[in-house]
């Protein structure tokens, strides 16, 4: 048997990059009375000076409308023209229907294909990876994909290992058809065997099963400091090596590193072991927006474009790793300048 | 070269000397890594890898955080040492 499927394939790119960051910004000041600690050592640990926070009414949704409104109008498109939707979330707080769907809602576009991915951290590398993909094959032709969180849902503020580092915000990116190839090989995987270093619990089933047990908290995101920076440090460094020689690059003709904003001083290292040189422009949107897990990388990805014009059109080492633990990454081509 | 307490000692020194840019002169078997030597826990994890790779030994998480001194890193390393 012979079914039929094109035999051609359409090689895809980053059309546009839109953020949304919420107007509240915390300073350290306002975290370190709960937890007996000191701007300084924040700083000092994390990089970390504010972050910006959404306020009570202000949903995960809220958030990635206003994204995904910008990124889509800078891809010269309107809603009608995104076929597909892949929202990177841990933080909708509904399992079903998905955030993608009720994003489309918001975007006045209800026909389009549309799904949440789990990968945390990564899960904005592993939407890139998708979306290439149904790009290529031509299954869709422009893709959004979303990465929007508001963590401080998911946050205890008396934690003294997360109550300064998670934070909130949406990044997205429209990929679509392209003439040249823009988005290389990805690299991902996981090291599941370390999955307990990240969690986000109880479950909704603790809940049912224990009527008015108070010892059963709201699900907060717990971390293994020490292990989850070792693993991010050690392991990831020669998995972006490997995405970056994937993409037929070396660390030489790279022109700019976003890895995921987890902390300043993990950037720090990977750019050390990585052995970047200066020519390389970092990202270290970390120091003025937290980790907003999976938006860190297009929130990241705008505001080194918003400082360093030039790098419209230049090539960027993208990857994301976090719980599961779980990692992604690729080089791509950034969004050339908008015209709009 | 057999890992005797001295080697790996002067090893440590080297890797906390280049981490966290203190006077190896003041690293000593009883000093404290977090009160006496400025290495918080992130750095930590680099001095703890840094002796992975030069002493060819594995040291698990659950070990590093209850290694508070000097002496207790290179006790480890000598014990599981190859």
């Amino acid at each position: 048997m012979s079914l039929k499927f094109t035999q051609e394939v359409q090689s895809a790119r980053i059309l546009s990059v839109g953020a949304y960051r919420p107007p509240r910004v915390v300073p350290n000041s306002e975290i370190v009375g709960r937890i007996d600690s000191t701007d300084e050592w924040i700083q000092q640990r994390t990089g970390i000076q504010t972050r910006h926070i959404a306020s009570a009414d202000e949903s995960l949704i809220d958030m990635a409308e206003k994204s995904a409104v910008i990124a889509i109008k800078r891809a010269g498109l309107t809603a009608e023209d995104i076929d597909a939707v892949i929202f990177a979330t841990i933080s909708y707080p509904y399992q079903a229907p998905s955030a993608a769907t009720e994003l489309l809602v918001r975007l006045g576009n209800t026909k389009a294909a549309a799904f949440d991915i789990s990968a945390a951290c990564a899960g904005f590398c592993y939407g890139v990876a998708l979306a290439n993909d149904l790009v290529r094959n031509k299954t869709a032709k422009n893709v959004l994909v979303m990465g929007a969180e508001k963590l401080s849902d998911y946050t205890d503020p008396d934690d003294r290992a997360t109550a300064f580092i998670f934070a909130d915000g949406a990044g997205s990116v429209v990929i679509g058809p392209s003439q040249d190839i823009g988005i290389g090989p990805t690299v991902w995987g996981a090291s599941a065997e370390t999955r307990e270093a990240i969690l986000l619990e109880p479950s909704f089933l603790e809940f049912k099963n224990n009527p008015g047990k108070l010892d059963i908290g709201w699900p907060n995101i717990t971390q293994q400091g020490q292990t989850v920076f070792r693993w991010a440090v050690y392991e990831i460094a020669p998995i972006a090596l490997r995405a970056l020689e994937a993409a037929g690059l070396t660390p030489d003709t790279l022109d700019a590193f976003i890895p995921h904003q987890a902390n300043d001083r993990i950037i720090e290292s990977l750019v050390k072991s990585m052995k970047l040189p200066d020519t390389v422009a970092v990202a270290h949107d970390i120091r003025t927006s937290g980790n907003t897990s999976s938006a860190s990388i297009p929130l990241a990805m705008d505001a080194l474009l918003a400082e360093m014009p030039n790098l419209h059109g230049k090539s960027a080492l993208i990857i994301g790793f976090g719980a599961g633990l779980v990692y992604a990454g690729q080089v791509v081509e950034l969004p050339p300048k908008p015209s709009n | 070269m057999a890992l005797t307490v001295e080697v790996v000692l002067e090893g440590i020194k080297e890797i906390v000397v280049e981490v966290a840019g203190i006077d190896a002169n003041i690293i000593a078997m009883d000093k404290k890594f977090t009160d006496d030597l400025d290495v918080d826990s992130l750095s930590m994890v680099e001095v703890v890898v840094a002796a992975e790779e030069k002493f060819g030994v594995k040291i698990p998480d659950d070990e590093v955080t209850k290694m508070a001194t000097v002496g207790d890193a290179v006790n480890f390393i000598v014990a599981n040492g190859k």
